[in-house]
């Protein structure tokens, strides 16, 4: 399944990564080498096989649905490129 | 002896007996840093001030006779764990402004232990890459030189490249480092230090910066094995804030060292014999063979029939989840902000901006085989070739107690090799993948020179939980082996 320059620019959109159109060609030659190389799974039987989803072979741990943290603002938005009072500020989005 | 050339378990026993103070041990690794790092670029920060608040404080536990497993031991930190109020990067321009006002759980057991931390090590960027050379910080260089062309800048593998580098020359005593799919035990066997990934839930994952979640594991680098058990056990153990961490009592891994591995049987896949693969790389694995067997294990000739699909499983699930996990940085909340004329657009010139090729191809392949339409055929097909690779690791342990691998099909390479293609890059990890696809505990431990006088390794994967019988087989190797051979860009030389 060869990418075309098209669906390089759709999965950039989806992914929110801006891509200027003269790096199209060069990222469409990187991904579809690497998935090229991917479709040799292909090869492999699956027929009836479970997918695994993580190596912990455990049961996920349950807790008490009960606040534990939080109440320090001044903390989590000490790392905010922009922030007006108490919340993140970002361009406006409603006009 | 130089103070910087210590063991961790020498210089245990140096502050215990007064012999020299953590202050002094700190100073001399600190003036090697100054020496060292402009050259190495091990070090993305360095704490000097810090790391002597911290080796003072250690000094005085030790005069109060309330010194810990680790007080006054002086460690790099891979700038992926958070580190509270010190600048922690993962080696991207996205984070390069970001001060955790957290600790991470790792971080936090270790100077709950006493250690000292000098600074945070670089890294590929987010952790992806195999030389270190993704780094938005720079490239690391390898203490180790070739004997002919001793000019040539050679890689310190990756991603925990820095870890890795500061331990080999003596600016660090031992290092944390996180493995994905290697990234302990391939720098480990470049720079000529031994290295463990432990079982997937050993150590706790809260505070590190994630990459791809189902594989990321944090786990020690140091110059011998032992050191590593050492720095392990003060890394493992229960937390409720990784809900996969493993609710698990945490062994005497320093004792497992000495046991020996008489009536082990050790376990050779045969699929680990790939084309291409140096011949001294395949006489140091059968050297390897025979110092176990002189031991008295026995060496058992097994298969793990999937082997050559780790790789390429990989290069599915790992993008996947990066591509999940690094969609947090959107210039809101934390890291980079590039101005936009809109929402949408502040968030796709930030990632532009803030993601280097490596990450940014990574995130587009993981998009892209999540997306509607590919998914079935590339991440659910993955994820089930991930089952077999697991099947793999299963069926052999029930025949043999470890595995007896080598840990990379190369030695260092030099800065520029291997860049011009990503999966000439992604191979070097072929021998990790499959201990990081099914979660079970490798480690990476020096065994020999190749005959540029460059450092290999050996790597010993074990049964889940069980790194004691790992470190077991990783000591007798170190035994065996012997080697004397130090690095030509070191403290002190």
């Amino acid at each position: 399944m060869a990418l075309d320059p098209t669906t390089v620019r759709r999965i950039a959109t989806l992914a929110r990564i801006r891509v200027e159109d003269n790096e199209i060609a060069t990222l469409q030659g990187e991904l579809n080498g690497i998935l090229g190389w991917i479709e040799q799974l292909n090869e492999v039987d699956v027929e009836g096989i479970a997918p695994l989803t993580g190596a912990a072979a455990m049961a996920m741990a349950m807790r008490d649905d009960v606040v534990t943290d939080g109440g320090y603002p001044e903390q989590i938005l000490a790392n905010a490129p922009d922030r007006n009072g108490a919340f993140y500020a970002v361009p406006k989005v409603v006009e | 002896m130089m103070l910087t050339d210590l063991t961790i378990a020498q210089a245990q026993a140096g502050l215990r007996a007064k012999t020299f103070s953590a202050e002094e041990l700190a100073l001399a690794h600190l003036h090697a840093i100054e020496t060292l790092n402009p050259r190495l670029n091990a070090y993305i920060t360095v704490n000097h001030a810090r790391a002597m608040d911290q080796a003072r404080a250690a000094d005085a536990a030790l005069a109060a006779g309330q010194g810990r497993a680790l007080t006054g031991i002086p460690l790099a930190i891979k700038d992926l764990f958070c580190t509270e109020g010190v600048r922690t990067t993962a080696g991207s321009k996205m984070l390069e402004p970001f001060v955790p006002p957290y600790e991470s759980t790792v971080t936090a057991q270790l100077l709950r232990d006493g250690a000292v931390f000098l600074g945070k090590a670089n890294l590929d960027e987010f952790a992806m890459g195999s030389s270190n050379m993704t780094s938005a910080f720079g490239p690391v260089e390898n203490p180790w030189k070739r004997l002919q062309n001793a000019d040539a800048v050679l890689v310190p593998g990756g991603s925990s490249g820095g870890s890795a580098a500061a331990v080999a020359a003596r600016i660090a005593m031992g290092a944390t480092g996180t493995d994905t799919g290697g990234s302990i035990r391939q720098p480990a066997s470049f720079c000529g230090i031994a290295g463990i990934k432990p079982t997937y839930g050993r150590c706790s994952r809260w505070g590190v910066v994630a990459f791809a979640s189902s594989l990321d594991q944090p786990g020690p680098l140091a110059r011998t094995v032992e050191d590593c058990a050492i720095l392990l056990e003060s890394m493992s153990g229960y937390d409720p804030k990784d809900s996969t961490s493993a609710n698990l009592p945490v062994p005497d891994f320093q004792a497992a060292c000495r046991r020996g591995v008489k009536g082990l049987r050790i376990g050779v896949p045969r699929e680990y014999r790939i084309d291409g693969m140096p011949g001294e790389i395949e006489a140091l694995w059968r050297q390897g063979m025979d110092w176990l067997r002189d031991a008295g294990a026995e060496i058992v000739d097994v298969s793990l029939p999937h082997t050559k699909y780790g790789l390429p499983t990989y290069y599915i699930v790992a993008p996947a989840e990066c591509s999940s996990n690094l969609a947090r940085y959107d210039g809101v909340r934390f890291g980079l902000r590039a101005d936009g004329g809109d929402l949408r657009d502040l968030y796709e010139r930030t990632r532009a901006a803030g993601f280097g090729a490596e990450v940014r191809r990574r995130i587009l392949i993981g998009t892209y085989v999540l997306s509607a339409g590919y998914y079935d055929a590339y991440y659910l097909r993955a994820q089930k070739v991930r089952a077999l690779l697991l099947k793999d690791f299963t069926d052999v342990f029930t025949q043999v107690d470890a595995l007896l691998v080598p840990t990379a099909p190369s030695a260092a390479f030099a800065q520029g090799e291997n860049m011009d293609d990503p999966i000439k890059m992604y191979l070097n990890d072929a021998f990790t993948i499959p201990a990081s696809m099914a979660g079970v505990p490798g480690m990476s431990v020096p065994a020999g020179l190749d005959a540029d006088g460059l450092p290999l390794g050996l790597q010993i994967i074990g049964k889940p939980f069980d790194e004691e019988t790992v470190f077991a087989v990783a000591a007798e190797i170190e035994r065996s082996a012997g080697i004397v051979a130090l690095p030509s860009v070191r403290a002190g030389a």
